[in-house]
């Protein structure tokens, strides 16, 4: 069932006065605070602020890793407060991906079986797994590094292996949490250009965390963060 | 079957500590075979006793001698189908060490009463026409290398023969097998009718009787009827069932089983605590893996599942590999030479073992799995 067109088609991701908050004790610490924010269908999205603004909060919401205390999360159509855990890890599975500020690729398994992890969750063979693996790690110009342990390869191509295995799903957005604040200059604009050809060419939506202006940069769009509210800009 | 490399790649990653595990899991179940056999050993017999066999002894004690002419008398009571004597030999072969039963007996009768001996019917006739002539069980025939057709001297010093002698030469004329796996085969059986008539002294006396009844049901009436028979007479008897005397000599043995499963219990337990700490740890070190595979979409359920395959595929298989070295080790045969004349890791205790294993690592994974499936993915991850 698709909503409705008009703004709501093009957009793909509806978050609405979303609040976040964590008891510790008896005191309410407040992360996130009525935020609105929406993203269209093949944006590339950066999201910036200092450290504990709840960029990565916000992330974990958007990707349905986590739940608002207050408001609602719509992505692709879908209210996910109306999801279970379950339904919630199906649809995480079926339509985001995640790529990590540390990679987190799982060390035991070679490339091609990290990338592999989310199609085991898929009805595909064996045979179809492997031409999607092969495919995804070409896209991230991997081809060659198939059978390598995560300590084999350099921090950027562990990088490029953690979203490829991303997109392997191909999902409709990816959600990058500092994804190049691990990698020195080079790496990390090899991995900018990289998501900005997924975005371009791919036609995949992007939410990329980052601390760098040099990142934000390569995005069509900076969205602050300060004290769990969208601002114009951070404050000096 | 797909996450089967994500499970062995796992395991494989800390090779040592799951070697060392496995190796302490393969250990306990070893001795988990040797303990089953020799419980097995200890209780020995009480589990192919025949159910409708009684025995019959003095009231005094197992070493007074009773008249041969009981016999009939027993024979005559209303439920008894079948009586055999039997008494004790204690004769050495070769050495002291060298222990093992050897009783005479009236062959035919004793043959029917033992249905679990198997003799061919050959061996059986020879056995009949020769008046030296002994049968011998095939551990012991295999223990000292005999063959049919062998001079077995054993020495003794209780029966002097009329000639002086203390050397008595028996013809081995058979070789029983034993008709289930717990039929104890290492005893020797010669003939009455020569033991009686060669020996000096004791003439006319057997040990015991062994009774037959008619129906199982009828065992204690039919005891009562010979305890009866032989009130107020020089030697007073008692009856027991076959199976009874046998718990009451595993009893006397003192309650080694229970000590045994304390003992097993104990081996257990620290194994969980073993199995049970690699698996935490493996878990603990493996935090962010498992908020990934939570973030690429794993279910908790699917996450509990991984890490109770992958504990349980642990002790499986140090279970397995134990379980099959022990049965290897405890096919060669009692280690005592001679205390435990039965002794096998019987097939029943072999699926209780297998059973254990699987119980093993459910448990040793429950908390784990437990932690890992409860895990936040958001929590997981910020860690990093
Ligand atoms: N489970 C939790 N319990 C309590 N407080 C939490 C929890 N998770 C996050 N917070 C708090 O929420 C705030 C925002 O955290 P978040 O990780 O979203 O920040 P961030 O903008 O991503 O920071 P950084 O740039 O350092 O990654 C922080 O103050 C953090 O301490
Ligand atoms: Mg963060």
């Amino acid at each position: 069932m698709k909503p409705s067109a008009g703004d709501s088609s093009s957009a793909l991701v509806q978050v609405r006065g979303v609040e976040k908050y964590y008891q510790r004790g008896t005191e309410r610490v407040h992360v996130l605070e009525e935020l609105d924010l929406e993203v269209k269908r093949g944006e590339f999205l950066a999201l910036m602020g200092p450290s504990g603004s709840g960029k990565s909060t916000l992330l974990n919401l958007i990707g349905g890793l986590d739940r608002p205390s207050r408001g609602s999360v719509t992505v692709a159509g879908e209210r996910m407060e109306r999801l279970d855990e379950r339904g919630l890890a199906a649809w995480r599975a079926r339509h985001i991906g995640f790529v990590f500020q540390f990679y987190n690729l799982l060390p035991a398994l070679t490339a091609a079986r990290n990338v592999e992890l989310p199609l085991l969750l898929t009805l595909l063979g064996r045979a179809d797994r492997r031409r999607r693996v092969e495919l995804a790690l070409s896209i991230v110009g991997l081809g060659h590094r198939l059978k390598h342990h995560p300590a084999q390869l350099s921090g950027g191509e562990q990088q490029r292996v953690g979203i490829a295995r991303a997109i392997v799903t191909d999902p409709t957005l990816l959600l990058c949490d500092e994804p190049t604040g691990d990698l020195d200059r080079t790496s990390g604009e090899a991995v900018l250009d990289l998501l900005h050809t997924l975005c371009r060419q791919h036609g995949k939506t992007i939410i990329m965390v980052t601390h760098d202006p040099h990142a934000s940069a390569r995005a069509d769009r900076t969205v602050f963060l300060y004290k769990g509210r969208i601002v114009d800009a951070i404050p000096a | 079957m797909k996450f089967a490399s994500l499970i062995v790649a796992n395991l494989l990653r800390r090779k040592l500590r799951t070697g060392l595990t496995l190796v302490s899991v393969t250990v306990a179940f070893i001795l988990y075979a040797y303990l089953s056999a020799i419980r097995v050993g200890l209780s020995q017999g009480v589990d192919v006793a025949g159910a409708d066999r009684m025995l019959v002894w003095h009231a005094v004690s197992l070493a007074q001698p009773l008249p041969l002419s009981y016999l009939d008398r027993i024979k005559r009571i209303p439920g008894v189908d079948l009586v055999v004597h039997q008494s004790w030999f204690g004769g050495i072969y070769q050495n002291p060490r060298n222990f093992f039963a050897q009783m005479p007996v009236d062959p035919e009768p004793f043959l029917r009463m033992y249905p679990e001996f198997l003799l061919p019917e050959a061996q059986k006739q020879a056995w009949l026409r020769t008046r030296t002539g002994a049968i011998a069980g095939r551990a012991t025939a295999e223990r000292f290398g005999w063959k049919v057709g062998d001079r077995i001297p054993l020495q003794t010093g209780i029966w002097t023969k009329q000639d002086g002698s203390m050397t008595w030469e028996f013809d081995l004329v058979g070789i029983f097998d034993g008709a289930k796996q717990g039929t104890d085969t290492t005893p020797f059986y010669f003939r009455y009718d020569y033991f009686d008539e060669t020996r000096r002294i004791g003439k006319g006396l057997v040990g015991w009787y062994v009774v037959r009844v008619t129906d199982p049901d009828l065992a204690p009436q039919v005891a009562r009827a010979i305890n009866e028979e032989f009130a107020n007479s020089s030697a007073e008897v008692k009856a027991e069932s076959e199976k009874a005397f046998l718990q009451g000599w595993a009893k006397q043995v003192g309650d080694i089983g229970t000590i045994l499963t304390a003992i097993l219990t104990a081996v257990f337990f620290t194994i969980l605590l073993v199995a049970g700490n690699t698996m935490a740890q493996s878990v603990r070190e493996r935090t962010e893996e498992l908020g990934v595979l939570k973030a690429v979409g794993f279910t908790h359920e699917q996450v509990l599942g991984l890490v109770l395959v992958e504990s349980c595929l642990l002790s499986g298989l140090g279970a397995a590999v134990g379980l099959g070295i022990g049965r290897v080790l405890t096919a060669a045969g009692d280690p005592t030479g001679g205390a435990l004349p039965v002794f096998f890791f019987p097939p029943r205790d072999m699926v209780l073992g297998a059973g254990l294993g699987v119980l093993l690592g459910l448990a040793s994974g429950a908390l784990p799995a437990w932690q890992a499936m409860r895990l936040r993915v958001a929590d997981a991850l910020r860690r990093g």
